[in-house]
């Protein structure tokens, strides 16, 4: 993963404690707060964890164990846009591939990093549940379907201006 | 005397009343129901190929291997997650489940390095196992691929992002992760066995590591160094350093732990007189297969260097010791003590017993002081821990010892911990209770301070009641008032087992206002809504057991605390049947048998007081003396009539007053003012500083003999190797009375145990060959109790009716005022045992280098003291100086901290106050000052000083050539 400049996030401890307060009560409330923790800070920062394996009387290798299984996690901050490419079986079987490429080229960067200004995060994702649309993307939470070498052009300029 | 290998059942044995028959290739098989196909087979003898399962976790079915085939159903179920159905026809081995094991052992090759030859594991190894069972003979899929074997790319020889570098942080195990084949064994005995949770699979699919706590180093992590996720480890991806050094072992014993009261069985690993690893016996009643760092890793003590294998004695305590041969200092001892008797009386003279060693050697030494002494100046350190426990339960039930065996925890639906650090103290019992309390059960902790118990990964107290140090009385009163009060009492209990008026009486007392929680809050500092949940928790929650430790004991008033402790469990009726029980956690590893085998200046054998005459005859027909009626002399006794001149010899059999007593500075005196000291232990202990003859002993692992647990478990301690020391501590001690004139001629500690069993009921049906039989039994033992009682008191109390006592709270002298006011008290940590003479000759010491003061960050701040600072401790009897630990794990007002270190000298802050009943003392409760320090104290300065020329070992110089 390429270093951001950007600083560590301030009160980490403080603000988790807020998050978990407010998704406690649920059940099973660690994936609610996990979620919770990377919509507060944009990714789930490695001294979020402590605090919620005290809160949740959880160890620390088990939090540990459940952020590092989900891909959708982030341990760093992305950039200030996401670009989620589908790499599963229809997209693939649409010309995937060749738009992977032209987007990495695009973007000059691959999947899993961040551009050097911080603009834009590429990161691969199996299946957007759009095979009828294949290929698809999802761009800061909106899908996009149909993808072709315009649109990731476009895709490409938009994140980038 | 091959290498002993339990059968791996694959899963653990279902407790079911009813019986299921199957069939498992055509072989008709009868087990309970709930046991798995994998578990069924392996009882037929049928072993059922399997990498992810082991007997000590629950099935999880991730392996693949284990797979069958059933008639009637679709697929090839895991045999580990399936339980039996009755009629059901197994088939273990057809074409089709020999194709997919081979496909699927191919794969975990196709990720494991080759280099079984060079590896730890090497004849250890269950992968290599599988590997040669499923007929593994080739693996297409190649080694050039994605990999977590190696450092570096097959092709490009660029860095291998996915390889792991080997974690060696522990001081005992290694973690290789290019050996993993994620079956997560480690992972779930982390959890289910040791109940730490430190361990987790992190990532998913091919990128699933092991990893401890965040990714972290194993040290940085919350491991606790217990042992178990090596023991499950199919690999050598976790691994003892000891093996990686020496190899594999190739016989082992099976024996005792010599360090808690737990009594843990364990394999000792050899080859051929080197210990390779202490294995946990699975067979082993105390712990089933489970340990702690201290059992299965801190052993080095034993090959340390500072251990002397040679006797020595000096004419003055400020000379150095000069190296004699055994007979040298045999009739050196045995003179002086002649000589002193003849000059002084005979009761000039005394002895101290080990709870460190055997039943054996321990009645061995009581009686060279009974029958060679003729005096009965004996005690032991129970004096200073567990007295009160002997005296608060013979009087209340009529034994002095806990009332049930461990297996009893299973059982139970509310612990009651009190004075105890389960966690700490007693590991593999606290790994027990944790998993009967994630089953459900409910936990009230009555401690000043925040144990981990209070609250840790999965497991959380009910109630936690942070009392003041000294007022447990005060809150175990006002726990029966609400019992009484609420009519919360087993009347029918009561009525059928315990004496109806003595309860009148106890009801109408605990009733009293003054006993009502809103009272006892103002002493205790425990809010009366607490005191009331709490209560009510344990009279109405099902079975109730009381587990307590030394915070119960060592008070002023700690045998009546016992009793509150005994009235509670008879007001609810929890005694007699498993689950409930009061359980006294003891310290030692036979504490508990030191003081059965008559370690008191008042007690014969199995608690029986010297003035009954038909339990003297007993011991006079055997061993052919008069026995003095009248009582000896306690250790503190012994210290002041030596300060006063009339007490001038000593034999200390491995124990250190000087560092374990309180008020050192008396002990001190008291050693100085001896005419002849000997000191009997591995080491140059702090006593020795003040000892005219050492005499070497020898480990657990070198001797024969029992211990006896806190279940009053008689456990075989078995010698692994010959004593380097020469001697076997029952020697020593038989050869010094041989020298002093006695007839002494045994051979073997089994000869011992049978004149144990000849004079003591409770023992009378114990001998060395019933031991090997049973592997251990639990006293009484006895034509009533064949095989031993696991659990006391069914059906009725030992005494006959269960004796209720007024349990008045009387507060402690010992009192915080303007000149103290701070309340010490003190305690253990996990990875350090008492006064740490074996545990700082370890690599332990990573985890705790140096005893700290607790204080609360509010006692801190006013005293302007940060974390770390050094601090000087001081109290009316004396001053020390340690470094600080802030935390609000103490309450403001109190401070606590451990004595695992000499340098520390926590005893010298003690005070002379003690248990009213057994002069057991209040260690518990110190009232002192806490203020900034540069450095240490002048006592600690002279005393090092001291120490050095103490300790100082003449050599004949070596002739030059």
């Amino acid at each position: 993963m390429q270093q951001q400049g950007t600083q560590a996030p301030a009160d980490v401890a403080g603000r988790t404690i807020a998050v978990i307060a407010a998704t406690k009560g649920l059940e099973g409330p660690l994936l609610p707060i996990l979620n919770g923790v990377q919509a507060e800070f944009g990714f789930v920062p490695q001294e979020a964890l402590p605090v919620i394996a005290d809160a949740l009387n959880l160890s620390r290798a088990e939090v540990h164990g459940v952020v590092s299984f989900y891909h959708d996690y982030r341990r760093e901050p992305a950039g200030r846009h996401v670009v989620k490419l589908c790499r599963a079986e229809a997209c693939q079987s649409m010309d995937g591939d060749a738009l992977a490429a032209r987007l990495m080229d695009l973007l000059g960067i691959g999947f899993h990093e961040t551009a050097a200004d911080g603009s834009v995060t590429l990161e691969p994702v199996y299946c957007l549940g759009l095979c009828a649309c294949a290929p698809a993307a999802m761009v800061d939470g909106q899908v996009i379907g149909r993808l072709d070498r315009d649109a990731v052009a476009a895709i490409a300029r938009e994140v980038r201006s | 005397m091959g290498l002993i290998t339990e059968i791996d059942y694959g899963t653990p044995k279902s407790d079911a009343d009813k019986d299921v028959t199957l069939t498992i290739d055509g072989f008709s098989v009868t087990v309970p129901e709930g046991t798995s196909i994998m578990r069924a087979a392996m009882e037929t003898g049928i072993q059922i190929p399997k990498l992810c399962a082991t007997d000590m976790v629950d099935a999880f079915g991730s392996c693949r291997l284990c797979l069958v085939e059933i008639e009637g159903r679709n697929g090839t179920p895991s045999s580990c997650t399936t339980p039996v159905a009755p009629d059901m026809v197994v088939k273990t081995q057809t074409g089709k489940l020999k194709d997919i094991r081979r496909g699927v052992m191919e794969l975990y090759i196709s990720d494991h390095p080759l280099d079984c030859l060079t590896c730890a594991a090497n004849g250890d190894c269950e992968l290599q196992d599988m590997a040669g069972v499923v007929g593994l003979r080739d693996v297409r899929y190649g080694y050039d691929g994605e990999n977590h074997v190696h450092a570096r790319r097959a092709g490009d020889g660029a860095e291998n992002f996915r390889w792991m570098k080997k974690d060696e942080s522990n001081p005992y195990f290694t973690y290789d992760p290019s050996k993993c084949i994620v079956c997560s064994r480690c992972v779930r005995a982390c959890e289910e066995v040791q109940g730490t949770f430190a361990l987790t699979i992190e990532g998913r699919g091919f990128e699933s590591r092991v990893s401890a706590g965040m990714h972290q180093p194993f040290i940085e992590s919350e491991c606790v160094s217990c042992g178990a996720c090596v023991q499950a480890c199919p690999t050598a991806t976790l691994r003892e350093k000891s093996v990686i050094e020496i190899g594999q072992p190739e016989h082992s014993v099976v024996t005792t732990c010599a360090y808690c009261g737990v009594g843990c069985s364990f394999k000792a690993e050899m080859r051929g007189d080197e210990l390779v690893r202490m294995m946990p016996y699975k067979d082993g009643k105390a712990n089933r297969g489970h340990s702690c760092v201290k059992g299965r890793f801190a052993w080095g003590y034993a090959t340390h260097k500072d251990r002397i294998l040679n006797p020595m004695v000096r004419d003055k305590i400020t000379d150095p010791w000069r190296e004699v041969s055994w007979e040298e200092a045999f009739s050196h001892v045995a003179s002086e003590f002649r000589r002193i008797q003849y000059q002084y009386g005979k009761g000039a003279i005394g002895g101290i017993t080990s709870s460190r060693c055997t039943n054996e050697e321990t009645f061995l030494v009581q009686k060279l002081i009974r029958q060679g002494f003729g005096n009965n100046n004996v005690d032991t350190c129970a004096r200073v821990c567990h007295s009160p426990t002997g005296y608060g339960l013979k009087t209340t039930f009529g034994t002095s010892a806990g009332t049930q065996d461990f297996d009893s925890v299973e059982h139970t639906d509310v612990a009651l911990v009190i004075g105890a650090n389960p966690t700490d103290g007693h590991p593999v019992f606290a790994s027990r209770l944790k998993k009967r309390l994630r089953a459900g059960a409910k936990l009230i902790v009555i401690d000043p301070r925040r144990i981990d118990l209070v609250r840790q990964p999965h497991v959380e107290a009910a109630h936690h009641l942070p009392l003041r140090p000294g007022t447990n009385v005060a809150v175990l009163t006002a726990l029966a008032h609400v019992i009484v009060t609420e009519g919360l009492f087993d009347e029918a209990f009561i009525r059928e087992r315990c004496d109806w008026s003595e309860f009148e009486d106890f009801a109408a007392f605990a009733a009293e206002p003054q006993h009502s929680p809103e009272e006892v809050e103002k002493v205790s500092g425990v809010a009366a809504d607490t005191i009331r949940a709490a209560a009510r928790l344990y009279a109405t929650g099902g079975n109730a057991a009381i587990y307590y430790g030394l915070g119960v004991t060592e008070h002023s008033q700690g045998s009546t605390t016992v009793m509150a402790i005994a009235n509670l469990a008879m007001l609810t009726g929890n005694i007699g049947r498993p689950g409930v029980g009061v359980n006294p956690l003891r310290g030692q590893n036979n504490v508990q048998g030191a003081c059965d085998m008559g370690s008191f200046p008042h007690e014969l054998p199995g608690y029986r007081h010297m003035s009954d005459d038909a339990t003297r005859e007993v011991f006079e027909a055997v061993w052919n003396v008069a026995l003095d009626p009248e009582p000896g002399l306690r250790i503190p006794n012994m210290l002041d009539a030596a300060v006063e001149g009339t007490f001038r010899g000593i034999y200390i059999q491995g124990e250190d007053i000087l560092q374990s007593d309180p008020d050192t500075k008396h002990v001190a005196a008291g050693l100085a003012a001896m005419d002849c000291v000997v000191v009997h232990d591995l080491f140059l202990n702090e006593t020795a500083n003040y000892a005219h003859v050492f005499l070497p002993g020898s480990t657990f692992l070198e001797k024969d003999g029992t211990f006896t647990n806190a279940e009053r478990r008689i456990n075989r301690v078995r010698k692994v190797m010959a004593p380097k020391n020469g001697l076997a501590d029952w020697e020593v001690t038989q050869r010094l009375a041989q020298a002093m004139g006695l007839d002494w001629a045994y051979t073997h500690p089994a000869q011992v145990m049978d004149e144990i069993a000849l004079t003591t009921p409770s023992f009378a049906g114990v001998d060395y060959d019933l031991l090997e039989r049973e592997g251990s039994v639990q006293w009484p033992c006895n034509d009533k109790a064949p095989t031993g009682t696991p659990v006391m008191h069914i059906g009725g109390f030992v005494r006959g009716k269960g004796k209720f006592i007024r349990t008045d709270y009387v507060a402690t002298d010992e009192k915080s005022g303007p000149r103290f006011p701070l309340l010490l008290t003190t305690g253990r940590i996990l990875s350090q045992y008492n006064v740490g003479a074996q545990t700082r000759r370890t690599d332990n010491v990573v985890w705790h280098s140096e005893d700290r003061l607790e204080i609360h960050p509010h006692d801190a701040e006013q005293r302007g003291l940060r974390d770390g600072d050094w601090v000087r401790i001081r109290s009316r009897a004396g001053e020390t100086t340690l470094r600080a630990l802030v935390t609000d794990r103490v309450a403001p007002g109190v401070v606590y901290t451990t004595f695992h270190h000499p340098d520390t000298q926590a005893n010298v802050v003690t005070t002379e106050f003690s248990d009213w009943a057994t002069n057991c003392p209040e260690y518990k409760v110190t009232a002192v000052q806490v203020s900034p320090s540069n450095g240490p104290s002048d006592w600690q300065v002279e005393y090092e000083e001291q120490a050095r020329l103490a300790r100082r070992i003449a050599r004949p110089l070596e002739a030059a050539e």
